[in-house]
This record gives C-alpha cells, structure tokens and sequence, in this order.
C-alpha cells in the first residue's frame, strides 16, 4: 500500500497512518490531505497514529505543518492515538507539535473537533 | 558472538530499514517498549542526516557485551560536507535543512553517550550508546 485512504465522516476527514511512512510518502499525504480539504469543504481532520512506532523530528514536523496548513484553510487537526513510549520519546526530545490539538482515541477526537465546531460555528 | 547490523544509506527508504534493523536489536538485546523506541527514534534522525547532509553513508549497529552491562552502539558515518560548526549544530533550534534542527540535539538526549567527529571536506561520524 503506497497511498493512505481519508475517508469522510459529516464535515471531518478522518485518516489512519497504518505503515511506516518514509520522507517522500510523508510529503505527499500532507498534499493529498490539503487537496481533500480543499474539495470537500472539511472543517476537521483527525489523524489517528496509532500504528505508528516511531514519530522522529521529521515526521513530527510532518504532522505539525500539516495542521498548520489545515488551520490556514479553517480546518482544525486532532492527533490521536499517539502510543505512551512516543509521547515520552517526543518529550525527551524537546520536539513540540505547535497547532495540533490532541487526542487519546479517534472517538475521542471526533468529540473534541465537534465541541471546538460548536464553539466556532454554532449548534446547526 | 557479536551481534553486528550494516546499512547502507542512499535514500529515505533506507533510514526505515536501518530503523527496523536498530527496533529488531534493542528488541533481541532486551531493551523494554519505550528505551526500544528512543533507540529506533535516534537511528531514524542519524540515518536521515546522512542522505540530506552527505547522499549516502551508512549504520552500524552492534550488540555491546561489558562485563555484565549489555547494551548497543550505533555508529552513523557518512563522507559527506562535514559539520562546520558542531556545537552549532547540537544546539536546539540549529538546521539547515529541512527538520526542525532537533534531530542531533534530541538525539543526544535520547541516549546514554553519544560522540561525535566530523571534519569539513572529510566527513561525519556520529556514535550512540545505550546500556540495558
């Protein structure tokens, strides 16, 4: 598999990271991510990592200009799933994920994007 | 017996190999989840050094037996540029590429020791340890 699926749930796109991504892989989610957003009108992203064992600085940097760029186009990114000995190892590292929200399980950054869109956009 | 690994580096494909090769090791080696993980994370960034720094280089990775310590070594050489500036380069904050200038600095940080030698025009050599 060289192409990570999105799939869409009301206005969020979801996507699992389930390989280990190399650097040109890396890159070109972040560009398929952007596009989706930009044809389907989402206003949230989760990106659940939770098949991932290693978050070194490049895909860190990935991840958090990916959200980065998402928030430019008004959508909010959660990252969920992130497994205990990565948060201690990005920790350790000083690396930190600047405009990412976070979240234990997809279900819970599900939750977390539709409250932030209530506060943003109101019950419709 | 030593436990010895090599992996060439000429691209990003490679540093996921010379990763699972240093995860398969700590694992042998008996190193729990989350030193298993600063391990492989720490490859990862040396690995990623050489083939944007130098094009290509490679990963030795070597099971370590002292007296009654175990652990492992990796050592990352390239014959690339070379590091003008070392205690530069280890400062956080500090790249010329494309990362967020964490790798070297984090990578100290995730290991017991860690050395480096690198000479303008010869090349690069980072060396890693960690003890069980």
């Amino acid at each position: 598999m060289d192409k990570v699926p999105i799939l869409k749930m009301g206005d969020t796109l979801i996507l699992a990271i389930q390989v280990e991504l190399h650097d040109k892989m890396a890159i070109r989610l972040q560009e398929d991510i952007l596009k989706e957003i930009h044809d389907t009108g989402a206003r949230g992203l989760v990106i659940d990592v939770s098949a991932l064992e290693v978050v070194d600085s490049f895909m860190g940097r990935v991840l958090s200009d990916t959200a980065s760029m998402a928030g430019i186009m008004g959508v909010e990114t959660a990252l969920v799933g992130i497994r205990p000995e990565i948060a201690i190892t990005l920790q350790e590292m000083g690396l930190e994920l600047k405009g990412v929200h976070f979240a234990l399980n997809l279900e819970k950054g599900m939750e977390l994007l539709q409250n932030i869109g209530e506060i943003f956009y109101g019950e419709d | 017996m030593e436990k010895i690994k090599e992996v060439v580096i000429n691209n990003s494909e490679d540093v996921i190999l010379a990763r699972q090769a240093a995860r398969e090791m700590a694992r042998e080696t008996g190193f729990g989840l989350a030193d298993q993980t600063r391990i492989t994370t720490a490859v990862s960034e040396l690995s990623r050094n050489i083939y944007l720094y130098a094009g290509t280089g490679r990963v030795i990775i070597r099971a370590l037996s002292k007296n009654l310590k175990k652990g492992m070594e990796i050592v990352a050489e390239d014959r690339g540029p070379g590091i003008p500036d070392v205690e530069m380069a280890l400062q956080n904050g500090y790249s010329t590429n494309r990362s967020l200038g964490q790798g070297l600095p984090g990578t100290k940080r995730l290991m017991d020791e860690f050395e480096i030698k690198s000479e303008v025009g010869v090349g690069t050599t980072v060396t890693i340890r960690k003890w069980l």
